[in-house]
C-alpha cells in the first residue's frame, strides 16, 4: 500500500468534484492510500501573493505544518490541483532559497501553535505520484476497456510543469507524461503543442478579454487537429476551457464544442468504471458525443434550463460581445 | 546599490528613492529574485502570451525599475496582465524570478493606490475575505460580489454558465469554514504585522 498525503484544495469538492470522485475509483485498483490533511486551508491561488508576502506564504505554509503532524510512514503531499501544488511547493522552496522569509513565516506560523521546517515534506503532483511511483506498466495491467478509438489532446496547463523547482518533469514546454499516460490506457493521443500554455488562470474573472483569446487559442487548434476532447489536470484549467468556453463562443462568434475531462475520469473508464462514479456528466460542454465514438454511454443529468428565446418583461442588458470588450484603437 | 550618475541627474533622477526601487522590489520579492541580474535580453517579453495586452513588457518594467520610475511602474497594467504561465520564467536566462516580481509590484501598487483599473485588485481582495473568513474559498459568493461589482453586462451571458454550474452540483451555494479559524486569524493577524525587508 502506497500511503501519501492529500491538500484536496478548495475545487476538489464544488468545481472539481467529478475529478475528487473519479480519483476515489481510481485508489483501490492501483492500491493507492491518501489521507487528507486534517483541517487544511485554501491556498489563496494566486491572489494573495499579490496582495501582502508574508501573509500570503503563511496562509500556504500552514498546511505543510499541519502536514508533518500526520507524516507516519510518508513524506509525500499530493495536491491534484496546479495551482496548489505550485504553491504548496513555490513556499517549500523560497523558505529555504531565502532563509529570512522561512523565519517570518515561521514566525507568524508561531502565533498559531504551528512550526514548518523548510525542506521537511516533498511536495508532488497527482500525475507525477501515477506516473513516476505507480508506474504506467501497472496502470497498463489494469485497463480492462482500452480507449481506443478516442481522439484526446493532452493538455497538461502552465503551472504544473513550470518553474519546476524540484526538476520532476521531462519537458518545462512539451512534457510528455500526460501523453505517455493516456497512451497506456489505449487513448488515440494527438500531438498538442499548446500543451502548456496558459488557459488565462483568473483572467477569466478580471480581464476576460485577454482569457477569452487563451481560451480560444486552445480549443480552436485542439479542434483543427481533430481532438474529441481535451484531457485537463488541473481543476482550474478545467474551469476555464468548460464553464467559459460558450462565453468566448459567444464573444468571438465561434461555435466550438471541445469537452474537457479530468485524466482521471479517464482512468476511471479504462478500468472498467461507470460514467456516473466518474462524475462524467456534470461538464457543462458535455462529452457525451465524444464517449458515444467508444461505446460509452453517458447517463443524462439535468441540463441547465434553456435562457429564455425571447425578450420578455423587463430589458436585459445585451450580452458580452467582442465588440463591447475591445477597446477601440487609437487612430 | 547603484550609484547617482551625471546620466541619472541629467534625466531628472535626483532623489536617492528612485535609485533604491529596483533594490526594494527585489528585496520584497519571495525569493532570491535575481532583479537585479536582468541583463534586457527581452526573451521574457517575447515568451509572454499575453504581452500584446501589456503596457509594457516585462523588460521594458525591469529598465523602468532601475531607472528608478516607481510611478509609472506602479501604474503600469502589466504585473496585473501576468497570467503566472512560467513561460518567461525557464526561459530567462538570469533566472529573474519574473512572475513572483510581478505579484510583488502588484502588493505595492495596492499600497501606494496607484493602480488605473480597480478589476484585478478588487477580485484578489475579495477572494483573500473569503479565505480570512471561513479558510476555503467560496466560489459562489466570489463569482456573483465580483461581477455585480465589475461586470454587469457579463451577467446575463454568465447566467446559463451559473445557472449549470449549480444544477449539475458544481458550486457550492454555502461557505465551508475550517475547524481551526481562530488559529488560522492569529497566524495571518502576526503575519499582517511581519515585512519582508532584508
Ligand atoms: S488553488 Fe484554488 S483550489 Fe487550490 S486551494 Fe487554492 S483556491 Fe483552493
Ligand atoms: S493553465 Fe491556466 S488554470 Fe491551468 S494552471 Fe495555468 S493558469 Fe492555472
Ligand atoms: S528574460 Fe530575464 S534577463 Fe532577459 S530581459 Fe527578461 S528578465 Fe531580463
Ligand atoms: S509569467 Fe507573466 S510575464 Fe511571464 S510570460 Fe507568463 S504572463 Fe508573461
Amino acid at each position: 500500500m502506497n500511503k501519501y498525503l492529500l491538500y484536496p484544495g478548495c475545487s476538489m469538492d464544488s468545481s472539481a468534484k467529478a475529478y475528487m470522485e473519479s480519483l476515489n475509483e481510481i485508489l483501490e485498483p492501483l492500491d493507492l492510500h491518501l489521507e487528507e490533511i486534517e483541517d487544511w486551508n485554501c491556498c489563496g491561488a494566486t491572489e494573495y501573493l499579490g496582495i501582502n508576502l508574508i501573509p500570503a506564504y503563511s496562509l500556504i505554509a500552514r498546511n505543510l505544518a499541519l502536514a508533518t503532524k500526520q507524516m507516519d510512514g510518508t513524506r509525500t503531499v499530493v495536491a491534484p490541483c496546479s495551482a496548489c501544488y505550485l504553491n504548496l511547493a513555490k513556499a517549500d522552496y523560497y523558505m529555504q532559497e531565502r532563509p529570512t522569509l522561512g523565519a517570518k513565516v515561521n514566525e507568524a506560523l508561531a502565533a498559531g501553535g504551528l512550526e514548518y521546517k523548510a525542506g521537511t515534506l516533498d511536495v508532488r503532483h497527482l500525475i507525477d505520484v501515477l506516473v513516476y511511483d505507480v508506474g504506467l506498466d501497472t496502470i497498463r495491467s489494469k485497463v480492462v476497456r482500452p480507449l481506443s478509438g478516442l481522439k484526446v489532446v493532452p493538455y497538461m496547463g502552465c503551472m504544473l510543469p513550470r518553474p519546476d523547482y524540484q526538476h520532476r518533469w521531462s519537458d518545462h514546454e512539451h512534457p510528455t507524461e500526460l501523453d505517455d499516460l493516456l497512451r497506456a490506457l489505449g487513448a488515440d493521443v494527438i500531438d498538442y503543442p499548446l500543451t502548456t500554455e496558459c488557459c488565462g488562470g483568473h483572467m477569466t474573472q478580471i480581464g476576460p478579454e485577454t482569457a477569452f483569446e487563451l481560451i480560444r487559442r486552445l480549443v480552436a487548434d485542439a479542434d483543427e487537429r481533430g481532438a474529441q476532447m481535451m484531457v485537463t489536470v488541473c481543476p482550474m484549467c478545467q474551469m476555464n476551457i468548460d464553464a467559459y468556453q460558450n462565453e468566448a463562443n459567444h464573444f468571438f462568434g465561434t461555435n466550438y464544442h471541445m469537452p474537457i475531462l479530468f485524466f482521471t475520469q479517464l482512468m476511471g473508464l479504462a478500468f472498467g468504471k461507470e460514467p456516473g462514479d466518474l462524475g462524467i456528466g456534470v461538464e457543462l460542454v458535455s462529452a457525451r458525443n465524444a464517449l458515444a465514438n467508444i461505446g460509452v454511454e453517458v447517463p443524462v443529468t439535468q441540463e441547465p434550463a434553456a435562457p429564455r428565446k425571447k425578450d420578455e418583461g423587463l430589458p436585459m442588458p445585451r450580452r458580452w460581445t467582442r465588440h463591447e470588450g475591445k477597446k477601440e484603437a487609437v487612430k | 546599490m547603484p550609484q547617482m550618475t551625471d546620466e541619472r541627474i541629467r534625466a531628472g533622477l535626483t532623489r536617492e528613492e528612485d535609485l533604491s526601487l529596483l533594490h526594494e522590489v527585489s528585496m520584497k520579492t519571495a525569493g532570491v529574485s535575481h532583479l537585479e541580474m536582468c541583463i534586457q535580453c527581452g526573451t521574457c517579453g517575447g515568451s509572454c502570451p499575453v504581452a500584446m495586452d501589456m503596457e509594457h513588457t516585462p523588460r521594458m518594467l525591469f529598465a523602468m525599475l532601475r531607472a528608478g520610475m516607481r510611478e509609472e511602474v506602479l501604474r503600469s497594467n502589466t504585473p496585473w496582465l501576468c497570467v503566472s504561465c512560467y513561460h518567461c520564467v525557464v526561459r530567462c536566462p538570469q533566472e529573474v524570478h519574473i512572475a513572483d516580481v510581478m505579484y510583488t509590484l502588484k502588493g505595492m501598487a495596492i499600497q501606494a493606490k496607484l493602480y488605473t483599473d480597480s478589476t484585478a485588485p478588487h477580485f484578489s481582495q475579495t477572494f483573500v475575505d473569503m479565505v480570512e473568513a471561513y479558510g476555503r474559498s467560496y466560489e459562489m459568493g466570489l463569482a456573483s460580489r465580483h461581477y455585480l461589482r465589475h461586470f454587469p453586462l457579463r451577467l446575463p451571458s454568465m447566467m446559463p454558465m451559473g445557472l449549470g454550474m449549480i444544477t449539475k452540483g458544481r458550486m457550492t451555494i454555502t461557505p465551508k469554514k475550517i475547524k481551526h479559524l481562530d488559529q488560522l486569524k492569529s497566524i495571518l493577524r502576526r503575519a499582517k504585522q511581519l515585512e519582508l525587508t532584508s
